[in-house]
C-alpha cells in the first residue's frame, strides 16, 4: 500500500495536490516549503556532483620514466575560481601522482596517502611504496566509494618506477583502472591522447622529448579547453629522483583568433 | 541542492531529471571461447573503452585462474577487476584448504555463486569461462551479470557476442545447414574460426578492435598467442 503514503503523512489528494490535514502548496510561498511538502529523503544522502573542479591530467612514459602534467586551476563550474590548486604529488621517491576532478575530494584523498608515507617511514625498514601498490590501493579504496553510492570525484594518474620499470597507470571514479604509455583524463583524453599516441608510434621517446610534448599538449588544451589554464605544474619521475616543477606559464598568443570564425 | 522540482512542483517538467551518479560503465571488449576433444581455446580483444574514446589498445581480459582454467571477462572494467580478484583469492583459500586446484566445473559453480551473491547491485560483466573439466575434455561455461549458468562447446559474449554467436551456430553448430555431418572440431579450425570471427566483429562494433589475446588450453598446458585487429 506504498501509494497510500505513510500513515504519519498520507499521500496527497491528487497530483500535487494537498494532503489530508495539509495546506495546499502554493507556487513560489516560501511558508510551504515544510519538511511535509519535501519528498522522503533518504537517511544518508552523498554528494553526487562535484563542486571544485580541476580539468585535464596528462601522464606520458619515456624510456627512463614517466612525465605528469596538470594545470593548476580549480573552477566553479564555469567561473576560473582557485588559481593555484597544485595536483601533481610527489608521494615518495618512486611515485608521482596526479589528479583530476573534484579538489576537495583529491585534497582528502591526499591527506590519507601522505599519511601512509609517514606510518611507513615511521616503521624504518627502508622499504617504501612501490606505484603498482599505490595504484591498486586507489583501485580498492575508489571502488569501495563508488559501490556505497558516495564516489571520490577523480581521476587519477600514477606514476612511477616499479623494480627499475616505468609504470604509469590511471584509476578513475569507480575504480576503473588501466596501465598504457599515454593517458589524458577528461576532455585531454580527445585532444591529447592522439597528439601522445602519435608521438609515441613515430619511436621512442627520452625525456627530453616527452617533456617537450606534454607542454605541447598543455598548449593544445589550454587553447580548447574552456576550463583549462595558462599556468601548470610538470613532474617528471625517474629511477633517480621524483621533481615537482615550479609551475610554468603558457607564452600564448591569440593573434590568429580573429581568423577563426565559427558560423 | 535545491532543485526546481522540490520547492516548485508545478513547475517541474514530468520528464525532467537530474544527472546522478552512475555507478556502472560499459568499457566494451569481446569474448569467443571454443571447447574441443582435449582442448578449449578462448580469446578476447585488447580494447578498453567508454563511449567514442579509447583508454587503452592492450588490456588484456583472459585471466589465467589455474594450469586448466581461463576466464574471460567484459562489461563494466572495475566490475572486473574486483570480481576477478575476488575469485583468485578464492581458488587460492580452496588449494590451501583441499590441497589441490579446482577443477573448471568447481570454479564454474562457485563464479554463479558470486555473481548471484551479488543479485540486487550485481558485477555488470559478462563471464565465459574455458577449460578442461575433470575428464580432460573442453569445456565453455558463460553467465549473465547475476550468475545464471550454462554448459556449452562454443560460445560469444561481451558487446559483439549477439553479433558472434550465431556466426558461430553456423560454422560451430552447424545450424541451418542441410547435407552436413557432425565431425569433432580441430583444434586449428577453431583457432581459424576464432580469428575470423574477431575480424567481423571488429569491422562493426567499436568496441572490439585492436588485437586479440588468445589462450589455448591443453593438457600439456596453456599456451599464448596474439592476433593484430584493425584499429580505428
Amino acid at each position: 500500500m506504498a501509494f497510500m503514503g505513510d500513515f504519519m503523512s498520507p499521500a496527497p489528494f491528487w497530483h500535487n495536490g494537498p494532503s489530508p490535514g495539509a495546506f495546499y502548496n502554493f507556487p513560489a510561498n516560501p511558508s510551504s516549503f515544510g519538511s511535509v511538502n519535501h519528498s522522503v529523503q533518504e537517511f544518508k544522502a552523498h554528494s553526487a556532483a562535484p563542486i571544485t573542479t580541476t580539468t585535464t591530467v596528462i601522464g606520458v612514459k619515456f624510456d627512463k620514466g614517466c612525465v605528469i602534467a596538470a594545470d593548476t586551476l580549480g573552477s566553479y563550474g564555469s567561473l576560473a575560481r582557485f588559481r593555484d590548486c597544485s595536483r601533481v604529488l610527489k608521494v615518495n621517491d618512486l611515485i608521482l601522482l596526479g589528479s583530476g576532478g573534484d579538489y576537495a575530494d583529491y585534497q582528502y584523498l591526499k591527506d590519507i596517502i601522505e599519511q601512509k608515507i609517514i606510518d611507513e617511514q615511521c616503521v624504518g625498514d627502508g622499504l617504501q611504496l612501490k606505484p603498482r601498490s599505490l595504484y591498486c590501493w586507489l583501485t580498492r579504496v575508489l571502488y569501495n566509494k563508488r559501490s556505497k553510492m558516495d564516489p571520490l570525484w577523480n581521476n587519477y594518474i600514477v606514476a612511477g618506477i616499479q623494480d627499475g620499470e616505468p609504470f604509469l597507470g590511471a584509476v578513475d571514479k569507480l575504480g576503473t583502472a588501466y596501465e598504457d604509455a599515454a593517458i589524458a583524463t577528461g576532455l585531454g583524453a580527445y585532444m591529447a591522447t592522439p597528439l601522445i599516441r602519435d608521438a609515441i608510434d613515430n619511436g621512442p621517446l627520452n625525456e627530453e622529448s616527452a617533456k617537450a610534448l606534454v607542454r605541447k599538449c598543455m598548449e593544445v588544451l589550454y587553447y580548447r579547453d574552456a576550463r583549462a589554464f595558462a599556468r601548470y605544474q610538470l613532474g617528471v619521475v625517474t629511477a633517480s629522483k621524483v621533481v615537482v616543477e615550479e609551475p610554468t606559464e603558457i607564452k600564448h598568443d591569440w593573434s590568429l583568433a580573429h581568423m577563426v570564425h565559427m558560423k | 541542492m535545491l532543485g526546481l522540482s522540490e520547492n516548485f512542483p508545478e513547475y517541474a517538467l514530468p520528464g525532467g531529471k537530474q544527472a546522478r551518479f552512475e555507478p556502472y560503465a560499459d568499457n566494451g571488449g569481446s569474448i569467443v571461447a571454443i571447447a574441443g576433444e582435449d582442448y578449449a581455446v578462448i580469446g578476447a580483444d585488447t580494447r578498453l573503452s567508454t563511449g567514442f574514446s579509447i583508454y587503452t589498445r592492450e588490456q588484456k581480459k583472459l585471466f589465467q585462474l589455474s594450469d586448466r582454467t581461463v576466464l574471460g571477462a567484459t562489461g563494466c572494467w572495475c566490475d572486473t577487476l574486483t570480481l576477478t580478484r575476488l575469485l583468485k583469492a578464492r581458488m587460492q583459500m580452496y588449494e590451501h584448504e583441499h590441497n589441490k586446484s579446482m577443477t573448471t566445473p568447481a570454479v564454474a559453480q562457485m563464479l554463479s555463486t558470486m555473481l548471484y551473491y551479488k543479485r540486487f547491485f550485481p558485477y555488470y560483466v559478462s563471464n565465459v569461462l574455458a577449460g578442461l573439466d575433470g575428464d580432460g575434455k573442453g569445456c565453455v561455461y558463460s553467465y549473465d551479470p547475476i550468475g545464471h549458468c550454462e554448459r556449452s562447446n562454443y560460445r560469444a559474449g561481451g558487446s559483439a557476442g549477439a553479433q558472434l554467436q550465431p556466426l558461430l551456430d553456423n560454422q560451430i553448430g552447424l545450424k541451418n545447414m542441410q547435407n552436413v555431418t557432425e565431425a569433432p572440431l580441430p583444434r586449428e579450425k577453431a583457432l581459424a574460426l576464432l580469428k575470423d570471427v574477431f575480424i567481423s566483429a571488429a569491422e562493426r562494433d567499436i568496441y572490439t578492435g585492436d588485437s586479440i589475446y588468445i589462450l589455448i588450453i591443453t593438457a600439456n598446458g596453456i599456451q599464448e598467442e596474439k592476433f593484430e585487429l584493425r584499429k580505428d
